[in-house]
């Protein structure tokens, strides 16, 4: 599974981050950057979970 | 009315020769022969990256789904760049057979002709096969031409880039398959065909086949839209084009996407892969040469522009982007300060990768290369007042921008 911000929605709350901070971080301006190209089997309940926090829906699944 | 710019072949006239009139329309290959054509002739994407379109083609023909598209994607948005536009106007036909020919080998339903140019629209729409496309007017702009903007746009919606994947030979208009095709990368097809794959093969590299448009402005000369070889030398080029490469100090390369790059690069070949491998891209085929001007405030005015043309959609281009402009606009009125120069370096490389789009890159490149080749200038341009800078301000629009409209 991959997961994509689109950067045109995020507006950098940073719950992805919480949720997964293997997954997502925060990028310079304190907007939402996925940190991995593919997510490791073992982070994809967090990474499941950052797609239902994030307050704007900002986050897919590939 | 002819072409604004004066238009010359380097070896060999292909693009630039004049269709023939009613001339037999060649071969007549099924969709399957048309991608096979493509990959031996070695055609690569004319519109910035160079992906081979024999790769793209088989793509949107083989993704799931029953309904497809093809785009002839005509909006360059390079200020710097006319050769889509000339290709529009001049050889209509040429990217209309391209298109028609892409069409059948990814077995499209319907095809569009996406434009902002209102004199390419009606040469367009007046050619011979222009009846079977629909033709999408859209308003000028930097992120109108990129793929996924175009997409939307057709659609029907606003012309702004979105967040990938999907690419849209994946999920394009309305979901379905779609190839979105630069207007040269489809007049390559067609001639390609015409040709054949050993004919077109007989100029270019192995990496890329045949020739390429190449819009040529900048050092107090008039602009001129070549026809160019791929693998020939920059400094051929330029050479042919102003009598001697001496007093270019510089360049702007692939537009604004390629950054600046030294004088050392006129030895580069004109390939995909040698302007890569200078950190730089060949992009959309426009190089702007510097003869004199200071390369920091080249870098402010192009960052202005990205400043100006970023869609205001994404948090981190519009944030970095304005804050990369106005440390360069600092830098040229000597307001710019030690820690300002450090936050340019820094936001500059954390733009990449940053947007629904390549906007972000291109300012990564263009920061990254004023750091890589004048560091000790950007840091002066703190000490001392700027004299070059100061009798060339940044200005509302670009000073790069090749104008086509009639005087
Ligand atoms: S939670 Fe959503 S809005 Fe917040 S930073 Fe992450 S992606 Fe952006
Ligand atoms: S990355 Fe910048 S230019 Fe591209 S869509 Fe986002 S805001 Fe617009």
């Amino acid at each position: 599974m991959k997961v994509v911000i689109d950067a045109a929605v995020c507006d950098g709350k940073g719950y992805c981050k919480r949720f997964a901070p293997e997954v997502f971080g925060l990028d310079e301006w304190g907007y939402g950057k996925v940190l991995v190209d593919e997510v490791p089997p073992e982070h994809m309940a967090g990474a499941e979970a950052a797609v239902e926090a994030c307050p704007l829906q900002a986050i897919r699944t590939v | 009315m002819s072409f604004p710019l004066p238009v010359r072949p380097l070896r060999d006239a292909r693009l630039l020769a004049p269709e023939p009139d009613g001339a037999p329309r060649g071969p007549d290959p099924s969709g399957p022969e048309i991608i096979e054509i493509a990959e031996a002739a070695g055609v690569r994407g004319r519109g910035g990256a160079g992906f081979p379109l024999a790769k793209k083609l088989r793509s949107v023909a083989s993704a799931a789904g029953s309904t497809r598209f093809v785009i002839a994607n005509g909006e360059e948005g390079e200020p710097a760049s006319v050769k889509d536009r000339f290709l529009l106007r001049e050889r209509p036909e040429l990217v209309l057979r391209g298109l028609a020919l892409a069409a059948r080998a990814v077995g499209a339903d319907r095809s569009y002709a996406y434009v902002s140019d209102p004199a390419a629209a009606r040469r367009l729409a007046g050619a011979r096969g222009g009846d079977l496309v629909d033709v999408v007017r859209v308003t000028p702009g930097y992120v109108a031409g990129e793929e996924t903007a175009v997409v939307r746009a057709v659609g029907g919606g606003p012309a702004l880039p979105t967040a990938k994947p999907p690419r849209p030979w994946q999920a394009g208009l309305g979901g379905a398959p779609t190839l979105v095709s630069n207007a040269e990368t489809l007049a390559q097809l067609a001639l390609a065909v015409r040709l054949g794959p050993e004919t077109y093969r007989r100029l270019g590299t192995p990496e890329s086949g045949g020739t390429f448009l190449v819009t040529l402005s900048g050092a107090g000369q008039a602009p001129v839209l070549y026809e160019v070889p791929y693998g020939v030398p920059l400094r051929e080029l330029v050479t042919t084009h102003r009598g001697t490469a001496a007093g270019v100090t510089g360049m702007l390369a692939g537009g604004f996407a390629g950054g600046l790059l030294p004088p050392s690069a006129l030895d580069l070949p004109l390939t995909h892969a040698a302007l890569a491998a200078a950190g730089s891209t060949l992009g959309c085929g426009a190089f702007v040469l510097l003869a004199g001007e200071c390369p920091v405030g080249v870098a402010a005015d192009v960052a202005a522009f990205f400043d100006r043309e970023n869609a205001r959609q994404c948090g981190p281009c519009v944030t970095g982007t304005a804050g990369v402009a106005d440390v360069l606009a600092g830098l040229t009125v000597r307001s710019a300060t030690w820690s300002d120069v450090a936050r340019l370096e820094r936001w500059g490389q954390a733009l990449a990768g940053r947007g629904n789009c390549a906007t972000p890159d291109a300012v990564t490149v263009l920061v990254g290369s004023l750091f890589l080749h004048h560091r000790d200038l950007v840091g002066a341009h703190v000490d001392a007042e700027c004299e070059r800078c100061a009798v060339s301000p940044v200005t509302a629009d670009t000073k790069f921008r090749i104008s086509l409209e009639e005087p």
